[in-house]
């Protein structure tokens, strides 16, 4: 007898990522020749069902580029585990040769160099080609997707999503689940679910007035493949009307509620479910925790956190699939069902290089008809970089740097605030800086930049705050963003404190004076969460400042002391 | 994250207590605890508490407790500068001995419920609610 365990581990051996292929010339040619869509797509059917699971497109109907973080600390139990481990340290764990494909997909390290020979990342009508390959394979998988996905371009703000709703619904989805797509506001969420010829599910979308499940949104939806009975229940971002505006959806309540989810998996299990799937927008490590409490999940697929993790992470006997962000990857898994569980998997995450696999000429052809209204403002030229701009990492991206900057320069601040958020693609040096560019790092629906006057006191309450959110170490209590992005003053942080004795050594930049907790210092900053914000539109700040300096150059920051780490 | 200039003001200097740093748990709930139990020792089993980890809204948190079998169960904001909230008693007509409510928290905190079972025992189950100023999320 062969134990589920070992048919867990016999599996995940046999998930090779890419082929072993290692790049000593970068150079754009000798890269594409070595890289195939056949050897991306690469996969030996498994079992009987399949699920492709994609994930926090942040509305990049297009190819990007997207540089993963340096610097991604975990905490508590999950200090030093994936997806906590970056760089060097990730692909020496993985075993992937530097300056292979997947060094420059996965990792971070030698982007702009990488960049230049593999090319972009992700667009709709790629994914759209990646998954028309597994349902060729295996007609009936089942596709999902984990939310994230009608918010973080131009075309999508100025549509309210229209535009992501049509493409996504021409790639035929089979589930969604939800976060940012609230910050519409309810009425536009709702007219866009009512129409969806999809799930949209939720089991922690409840009535806020009542503090019961929301009828628009059911907790699961049952399917029938390969002759087994598949409940996939539906796990909305849990901390939605904190991180975001909840005076945008006042109507709704979320939260972890995972005693809700244990009654859910137990009643999909009670009318005969043979696997049990979590469509998730937790975050990698709540997921973690939530696979440990909730008894009876075999498989969740990640989202919120951004991370790409090239084999699935066991929790007890539930598996975790992290697919990465903004159209960059296609998760693919194959499972075996029978008798009523999980016998087995086999697990691909696949990169998508746009200039290797082929674009679907239908999708290619609806995303074009959904840009061509805005096509002169989106390609207006504002600027060019001479720096590598990007977002991601713990304390500060070369972008919110400059952001910061703009927000100082064009509001006459002492200190600026730029949201930790984990969207926003990468412009690599040389490149042009597009309208359409700024937009993907900057556009939401509560964008204004605010000008106020705040205390060296409050301020250090922001960053404790914040930073709590971030570093707690139960994992539950983590909202899944970076830290508050800081122009103009530097600090130090020792990540192991609690709340309220991390944050030291405020240090006003442009005098190099510590901050005087009585004082007032004027801070300009944008993605307020509170109603009745004023200023211009973040973008437009962002705009006038690149078009000033006509060519852009980030200098590295070092203002951010990281103690413990 | 961040706040608008007119959500700094009204927060204004007071405010900044409540949210800087977790509530310290104040002797008065200490106190209600010991009149409640007579200072009798607290068993974890048969009280299930149920509260948001992070709240919502800090005005109003909606927390459940339930215990079969009990005769009353005291709920407490440990942090809040009046900590009792609510004690529910439960007749011996009682259909079910589960209760819920919204209460007010100044600031993150445990929230705790306390059974008295038929037999006289106590039993005790604890939830840290965090009362945050939110912002960022990825």
């Amino acid at each position: 007898m062969i134990s589920r365990r070992d048919f867990l581990q016999t599996s995940m051996a046999a998930s090779a990522i890419l082929g072993a292929s290692s790049f000593g010339n970068w150079a754009k040619l000798a890269a594409q020749q070595a890289l195939t869509q056949d050897q991306l797509l690469q996969f030996d059917t498994f079992g009987n069902v399949s699920l492709i699971h994609i994930t926090d497109i942040h509305a990049q109907l297009k190819p990007i580029y997207f540089r993963e973080p340096s610097i991604n600390i975990g905490v508590g139990d999950n200090k030093g585990a994936v997806p906590h481990v970056t760089g060097a340290d990730f692909r020496k764990l993985y075993g992937i040769d530097d300056g292979s494909p997947s060094h420059y997909a996965l990792s971070s390290g030698d982007f702009s160099a990488l960049a230049q020979g593999y090319g972009k990342v992700g667009g709709l009508d790629r994914m759209a080609t990646v998954i028309n390959a597994i349902r060729a394979d295996r007609p009936d998988a089942i596709l999902l997707d984990g939310g994230d996905t009608w918010h973080g371009s131009y075309t999508c703000y100025k549509t309210e999503g229209q535009d992501m709703v049509n493409v996504m619904n021409a790639l035929k989805p089979d589930a969604m689940t939800f976060h940012w797509e609230f910050t519409l506001g309810s009425d536009r969420v709702h007219e866009i679910v009512e129409g969806l010829p999809f799930a949209a599910l939720g089991q922690n979308i409840f009535d806020a007035e009542w503090d019961e499940p929301a009828e628009l949104f059911p907790p699961y939806q049952f399917f029938e493949r390969g002759g087994a009975k598949i409940a996939v229940i539906g796990q909305a971002f849990p901390y939605m009307p904190i991180a975001n505006p909840g005076w945008m959806f006042p109507e709704y309540s979320f939260g972890i509620r995972d005693e809700n989810m244990q009654a859910m998996v137990d009643e999909v299990r009670g009318q005969g479910a043979d696997l049990v799937v979590v469509l998730s927008h937790n975050g990698f490590d709540v997921d973690k925790k939530m696979a440990g409490i909730v008894s009876g999940i075999d498989v969740i697929l990640t989202g919120h956190t951004h991370d790409a993790l090239p084999e699935p992470v066991l929790v007890g006997e539930t598996i975790l699939i992290a697919s990465g962000s903004n159209g960059k990857f296609v998760s693919r898994v194959d499972l075996d069902v029978r008798d009523g569980r999980m016998m087995g998997f086999r697990h691909k995450l696949i990169p998508i290089f746009s200039d290797v696999i082929e674009p679907d000429k239908e999708v290619a052809a609806l995303i074009d008809e959904q840009r061509a209204p805005f096509k002169s403002e989106l390609e207006e030229v504002i600027g060019q970089t001479e720096s590598l701009l990007y977002r991601r990492g713990n304390f500060n991206g070369s972008w919110d740097d400059l952001i910061c900057d703009a927000l100082i320069e064009e509001r006459e601040a002492d200190i600026a605030m730029s949201p930790g958020v984990r969207w926003g693609p990468s412009l690599i040096p040389g490149q042009d800086i597009t309208r359409e560019d700024i937009f993907n790092v900057t556009s939401m629906t509560y964008g204004k930049a605010y000008r106020s006057e705040m205390t060296g006191e409050f301020i250090k309450v922001i960053l404790e705050d914040v930073a709590d959110n971030i570093f707690n170490p139960d994992p539950y209590y983590q909202q899944g963003g970076d830290m508050v992005r800081i122009g103009g003053m530097g600090y130090r942080i020792d990540i192991n404190q609690p709340q309220g004795s991390r944050i030291s050594d405020m240090t006003l930049l442009k005098t190099g004076e510590a901050i005087d907790p009585e004082k007032n210092y004027v801070v300009a900053g944008w993605a307020s969460v509170n109603e009745g914000t004023e200023g211009p539109q973040i973008w437009d700040v962002v705009e006038n400042h690149i078009a000033k300096q006509g060519t852009v150059r980030v200098a590295p920051n070092d203002s951010v002391k990281v103690i413990g780490a | 994250m961040t706040m608008t200039r007119r959500g700094v003001m009204v927060m204004g200097a007071g405010a900044l207590v409540a949210f800087g740093l977790p509530m310290r748990a104040s002797a008065a709930g200490e106190d209600a605890i010991a009149a409640f139990t007579g200072g009798a020792d607290m068993g974890s089993e048969g009280l299930t508490l149920t509260a948001p980890e992070i709240a919502e809204n800090g005005n109003t948190v909606p927390i459940e407790v339930d215990a079969p079998g009990a005769e009353a169960i005291l709920v407490l904001a440990m942090g809040n500068p009046t900590p009792g909230v609510a004690e529910f008693k439960f007749g011996p007509l009682a259909g079910s001995h589960s209760a819920s409510t919204r209460i007010r928290l100044a600031g993150t905190q445990d929230v705790v419920a306390i059974a008295k079972m038929k037999d006289g025992s106590f039993v005790k189950a604890s939830s840290n609610v965090k009362v945050t100023i939110g912002g960022c999320g990825g």
